[in-house]
């Protein structure tokens, strides 16, 4: 366990680095030098300015020094500075992540709930009028891409419940964590809605398959045989078992999530990591963006290596090494 | 005379009806002849949502082939602006009427030949990242599974790699440098089609090669294969001769299902402002145009969403009768 948790750690640490060092390479080295200091100085910058840029950055010396000073003094002293909010990227960060933090965990919740029933209802009726409708409706939002619901939500229960003058859904999400708790989980419920439908269609599909797959199995006809009844066989014996697969996958779409995302952000107006990513992006603003991918990359490894610990705990058979 | 009038009894004639007109050897080839894939068809036949995701899928295609015909038909080319026509004397896009069937955008112009213009870029980025995909995958997959060693370490690192990055965000940094570089680059005339072509298949080939290696992982123990190397096959030979027929059904389902989560990736780019550039027609970025004017023109939001909705619907339940018809061990459930 020890030697396994070891081996991934480090192996994780390089993919890290190896995102950092892509990064680098996608922005500096790609479009070259002069380039970059042009972009950052702006449009109207005259050649004295964009070479001021190119000094202030360590531009002009050679792309190793670049990257050491980038890597060594900059990202693990924590000191990048964002071009243009000149503030830390850390208080970028902790600014953005609340945000994408509330929006993944309350959709998260959402979807897992939603999912995992509606699948197992559907596998346990299986061929019933409730299991056909819901295998089409999660295919439907399964085939629905997140900005297209977040959009018709948007146009559905905030511009024509406002109309007719309910208001109870707010038009954008939070632009920042705000002191009222409740306008704050208000804001949040479209979004919450439009995410969690669509990432619940593909828990109904994967639960439904896996529960059918379990239910198959010789233990379920034991214990059926045992004259248990049936409910206890289905989720006492059957479910934990189908549950394994769905489980670690939630654990990757959330770490996922969690480095933000990006397309709820930004259908919602909703300032996290994912919306902030985009707009340094188009702003060339890379210490942010650095930042941002950092934190991403982290997740997304924390969340694979959480969810194999996680197997080996609920499936003795699986060793870790 | 009496030869043409045989066989056109022949292709008149019902799957299942007996066969009357023919000798024994005849039906011998008959029975012959149903091999996987007549098999998998005669399944998916019968798969009544299929075969009418088939048809959509079908229609789609004409679509796209036929777009300038929408542009002829209506009179309204696609990046014509009909500013006195098209848009109310406030500015604004006007709904579906007669004239502008789908109603007009923000800059009046014609939504319904914009859509039908948009279907062959996302068709096109569909099928084209999923044929490079599934050559590259599947070959990196074959040599991995199949030669095992240093390769399948140096391959399977990899693919674990990729699949572990935040490659919606990787996507938007390498698209956005492309285009200020202002290196776009044109594929078929369409600007920045390349690299959306490039980024999308960056990060989609590991999904597939993850699951060739571990197919041939399976296969590559088995005796037939165990025969061809005792029999002094080389390894290219065996991979290609022997494995790879063996996975191409995995492959194919595969490669199916991929094609709507292409289309969406591009759709997303296109939203975020980060795909194919403005004017070209694209569903992604009408829906993105489409955000500020909702309010006032739902038409604009309602059909390009639809298209996008119907196209990966239609992909997403073909694919699955694909996989339901040749894989007959799962149930039809």
């Amino acid at each position: 366990m020890a030697r396994f948790l070891i081996r991934r750690i480090l192996l994780g640490l390089f993919v890290v680095w190896l995102t950092v060092t892509l990064v680098f390479l996608i922005f500096f080295v790609g479009p070259g030098p002069q380039d970059v200091a042009r972009r950052l100085a702006g449009k109207q910058a005259t050649p004295q300015q964009v070479h001021l840029v190119l000094l202030r950055l360590h531009l002009n010396q050679p792309m190793i020094k670049v990257y050491w000073h980038f890597v060594w003094n900059q990202l693990l002293h924590a000191k990048l500075y964002s071009y243009i909010h000149d503030q830390p990227v850390t208080t970028v960060i902790r600014e953005a992540f609340p945000l994408t933090l509330s929006l993944a965990i309350g959709a998260a919740i959402i979807w897992f709930v939603l999912g995992v029933l509606s699948g197992v209802l559907s596998a346990v009726r299986r061929g019933s009028i409730w299991d056909r409708s819901a295998t089409a409706t999660a295919l439907f939002f399964y085939s629905t891409p997140v900005f297209v619901l977040g959009l018709i939500l948007l146009y559905v229960f905030y511009f024509q419940f406002s109309r007719a003058g309910i208001h109870v859904f707010p038009g954008q999400g939070p632009g920042a964590v705000p002191h009222n708790p409740l306008t704050f989980f208000k804001s949040f419920l479209l979004p919450w809605m439009a995410l969690a439908l669509i990432s619940a269609a593909t828990y109904t599909r994967l639960t439904r398959g896996s529960m059918l797959e379990v239910m198959g199995e010789d233990y379920i006809r034991t214990a059926r045989s045992k004259g248990l009844l049936e409910r206890r066989v289905i989720y006492r014996h059957a479910l934990r078992s189908a549950l394994t697969p769905v489980v670690s996958q939630f654990g990757i779409d959330v770490g996922t999530l969690l480095g933000g995302a990006i397309l709820t952000e930004y259908t919602f107006g909703i300032p996290g990591l994912g919306w902030t990513a985009v707009h340094a992006i188009e702003q060339n603003d890379l210490p942010v963006i650095i930042g941002i991918v950092v934190v991403a990359t982290a997740a997304v490894v924390a969340a694979n290596i959480l969810v194999d610990i996680f197997y080996a705990f609920l499936d003795p058979r699986v060793r870790l090494h | 005379m009496s030869l043409s009038a045989s066989s056109s009894v022949e292709t008149v004639r019902e799957p299942g009806s007996p066969l009357s007109g023919a000798t024994g050897e005849e039906v011998a080839a008959k029975i012959e002849g149903r091999g996987t894939w007549q098999l998998a068809w005669a399944r998916l036949r019968r798969d009544r949502a299929a075969m009418i995701a088939l048809g959509v899928i079908v229609v789609i295609i004409l679509v796209a082939i036929f777009a300038p015909l929408f542009a002829t038909v209506t009179g309204h080319g696609v990046n014509q602006q009909f500013r006195n026509t098209g848009l109310s004397p406030d500015g604004l896009p006007r709904g579906p009427n007669g004239t502008f069937v789908l109603g007009t955008d923000d800059q009046g112009r014609d939504v319904l030949v914009r859509i039908a213009y948009g279907t062959r870029i996302s068709l096109f980025v569909g099928v084209a990242v999923t044929l490079i995909v599934v050559v590259i995958g599947g070959l990196l997959g074959l040599a991995a599974g199949y030669l095992g060693g240093i390769v399948d370490t140096l391959i399977a690192r990899l693919i674990d790699i990729v699949l572990s990055l935040p490659y919606l965000m990787f996507a938007i940094s390498l698209v956005s440098v492309g285009f200020l570089g202002g290196n776009q680059g044109k594929l078929l005339g369409v600007k920045g089609l390349p690299i959306i072509v490039f980024v999308i298949a960056v990060f989609a080939w590991a999904a597939i090669a993850r699951i060739v290696r571990g197919q041939v992982l399976s296969i590559r123990e088995k005796e037939y294969i165990e025969a061809a190397r005792s029999l002094g096959a080389s390894s290219w030979r065996i991979m290609i001769v022997d494995v790879l027929p063996n996975v191409t059904t995995q492959l194919i389902v595969y490669a199916t299902l991929l094609i709507p989560v292409t289309i969406v990736t591009e759709a997303a780019l296109s939203f975020l402002g980060l795909g194919i550039p403005p004017p070209t027609a694209d569903w992604g970025q009408m829906i993105s145009e489409s955000q500020v004017l909702y309010q006032q023109a739902w038409w604009f939001l309602f059909f390009p969403s639809a298209a996008l909705v119907i196209t990966t619907l239609a992909f997403n339940i073909f694919g699955d009768g694909i996989r339901d018809a040749l894989d007959p061990r799962l149930e039809r459930i």
